[in-house]
């Protein structure tokens, strides 16, 4: 950012500091959002068959009848406080959502990650590796037919093959009624929790659950870093320290493999943040696909239901995700990258 | 204008102007030219069959029945539904071409609006800079922190209770999305050009700061938007589709959707049922595919760095 200091220090200071600004605006621009747009939010959570007695009840009860400096004001004391307020509809604690709901996302987020990587860097290396030749070429269309891809329906066309047609994987939900109903609760994350108990029978079930949801959103994500690798491979490749090591004997494919590969993958892990926020959109769709009972499924419900107040603490909770994740980005890359220090 | 558009080099002491718009394009080599061509082909494709939908399409977009027999729910592809029928007995082929129309429509309309917004906030933050500038850019990135496909999500369910036309709702929901993407583009693009020597001397002679920002600025910056609408349009055609899957924008009654086609079939992936997914999902698939292909290589085009012009390439290799 301009005005940056002189040292690594005071740039991380700046960096943290400005997130204040950020998350300020950020809530600001939400309740703004959710104040302006027509309509009680109560009588849109009830229904129309509600005594106006009632809606006024509720409202009072729930502050929408004050004047909207003070729904502000105390709308930012309770986020302040780490209180994201309540649904309308079913009373639940937002907090409660993102424990509950948001572990079930973040096991999809991180599985689909992992998929993603493990797709994207090695097509990506060797695209960039051998620029223009037909492996560059069909790697690039991969990418963009991937991108091109919604996530729904290479999801739906991996239930129809892999569920209906072969019968090889559940097509929907985290785990079998039976499994979700005997297995304990610890972290949230299924996963985890089955080791926890060593309860192997259902690690199996939960993992056959998680494969093609997993799959489907770490594929449509693989095609972001196949681009992005590839890039950074062709510029890296046509780096001065390259030219240096090819000028000083040492084979191409120590230069490529020890010195280009390896700095091409530096910048990956900013994007990875920022991809974040991408991923967490897309999972909003992966998971109303699945039946995947996470935070954006949730968003779905409330949408449907017209729960203002679930929404608004849900649209704040993937704000917030997003920008600590810039910020944590910002740190990480500034520490990795050593020209980041000396400016 | 004896020349038309396909011939790929006008005459060059006729047609100063096209020549300098198309050289680019015929000395595109490669990959770049696979893209450009490729992507102009599928685009045009979908453009030809969003006019003609009411001609090609056998059927209307919302009829179940012909001549009072309804038409079979889940039909695979047959001589009568060529790509078979959905859920509710309407033909496939039917709701994808009339799709089409729904789909360009509500793109177009939608970065339209974002340009026209976002163009001259940036052109104005950018070139005034002061408090409004710093406003805006907290505003735009604080915008950019809700996932886009959210921000959507959220301004179209806000704005669905009160107006009734969900094609607007779609287009102002996009529109949203991609106003932040204008106004950065243009703002850095302006406080950079600002500072030229030209600007400067326009200044000096005493141009008004709406000359110099119409005359001077405007054309210089504004090479940089084709490209970002076209990467945009395909964009924003993924951003309806899933707009239109969770049930939002686009409402049935008013035009075929294709995210929305596809939400019909989650019910049908169960039992093995494949047209209802395949071809809405091919649709999306190609039109988004061929504005990338077109916005990356018409980038690849003008770009000069990224261009490898004939030239250089016969110098490298001998053959291509």
């Amino acid at each position: 950012m301009a005005g940056g200091g002189s040292s690594l220090k005071s740039y991380l200071l700046v960096r943290t500091l400005l997130v204040i600004p950020t998350i300020f605006i950020l809530l600001t621009l939400v309740f703004v959002l959710m104040r302006v747009a027509p309509g009680n939010p109560v009588s849109a959570a009830l229904g129309g068959h509600v005594p106006q007695a009632v809606i006024q009840e509720i409202s009072h009860r729930l502050g929408y009848d004050r004047p909207l400096y003070q729904q502000f004001g105390s709308y930012l004391w309770n986020l302040a406080h780490g209180d994201f307020g309540a649904t309308i509809t079913d009373k639940r604690q937002v907090s409660d959502i993102i424990l509950v709901n948001g572990a079930a996302t973040l096991e999809l987020t991180l599985a689909a990650a992992i998929v993603a990587l493990a797709v994207g860097i090695p097509i990506g290396l060797i695209a960039g590796r051998f620029r223009d030749r037909p492996i560059d070429a069909a790697s690039r269309i991969f990418g963009i037919i991937m991108y091109a891809m919604p996530v729904f329906v290479l999801g739906l066309l991996a239930q129809i093959v892999f569920g209906s047609w072969l019968g090889w994987l559940p097509i929907s939900d985290q785990a079998s009624p039976m499994t979700s109903a005997l297995m304990t609760t610890h972290t949230n994350l299924l996963l985890v929790d089955a080791v926890i108990d060593g309860d192997w029978d259902s690690f199996w079930d939960v993992l056959q659950h998680l494969v093609l949801p997993a799959g489907t959103l770490g594929l449509v994500f693989a095609g972001v870093f196949v681009r992005l690798v590839r890039i950074n491979v062709i510029r890296t490749l046509k780096d001065d320290y390259i030219e240096a090591a090819r000028a000083r004997g040492i084979r191409e494919q120590a230069v490529v493999y020890r010195h280009a590969f390896r700095n091409a993958l530096v910048p990956v892990i900013t994007v990875i943040g920022l991809e974040i926020a991408l991923l967490m959109g897309g999972a909003v769709l992966t998971e109303t696909t699945f039946n995947w009972p996470g935070i954006g499924h949730a968003l779905y419900t409330y949408l449907q239901n017209r729960d203002y107040a679930a929404v608004q603490g849900i649209v704040i909770v993937f704000g917030l995700v997003v920008v600590f994740a810039s910020l944590l980005v910002d740190i990480l890359s500034a520490l990795i990258d050593p020209r980041m220090r000396y400016q | 204008m004896t020349d038309s558009p396909h011939t790929p080099v006008p005459k060059p002491q006729r047609f100063p102007a096209l020549r300098r718009i198309f050289q680019p394009v015929a000395e595109t080599r490669g990959f770049a030219r696979f893209m450009l061509w490729t992507g102009a082909v599928l685009t045009g494709l979908f453009i030809l069959m969003a006019i003609f939908a009411p001609w090609l399409s056998p059927y209307a977009f919302d009829q179940y029945q012909l001549a009072g027999v309804a038409f079979p729910q889940t039909a695979p592809p047959s001589a009568l539904h060529p790509l078979g029928t959905n859920v509710q007995s309407t033909d496939v082929l039917a709701q994808i071409l009339w799709g089409a129309r729904t789909e360009l429509l509500v793109v177009a309309l939608a970065l339209i609006l974002a340009l026209a917004i976002g163009v001259p906030l940036g052109l104005i933050a950018g070139y005034f800079g002061g408090w409004f500038d710093r406003i805006m850019v907290l505003v735009m990135d604080a915008m950019f922190a809700i996932p886009s496909l959210l921000l959507a999500l959220v301004i179209a369910f806000l704005l669905g209770s009160s107006i009734a036309s969900g094609i607007v709702v779609a287009a102002a929901a996009i529109t949203i999305v991609y106003v932040p993407q204008y106004f950065r583009v243009l703002r850095n693009h302006v406080t950079s050009v600002r500072e030229e020597s030209y600007v400067e001397a326009a200044r000096a002679i005493g141009a008004p700061p709406s000359t110099i920002l119409t005359k001077y600025i405007f054309f210089n910056v504004i090479q940089a938007i084709p490209v970002l609408a076209t990467l945009n349009a395909a964009d924003a055609i993924l951003t309806l589709t899933g707009l239109g899957f969770l049930g939002y924008g686009v409402q049935p009654t008013q035009g075929a959707e294709w995210g929305y086609d596809v939400s019909r079939a989650v019910g049908d992936a169960a039992s093995g049922i494949w047209w209802t997914t395949l071809f809405p999902g091919l649709a999306i698939v190609l039109l988004v595919t061929g504005l990338t292909l077109l916005g990356e290589g018409l980038n690849e085009t003008i770009n000069p760095v990224l261009r490898q012009r004939a030239a250089t390439r016969v110098n490298m290799e001998d053959e291509a």
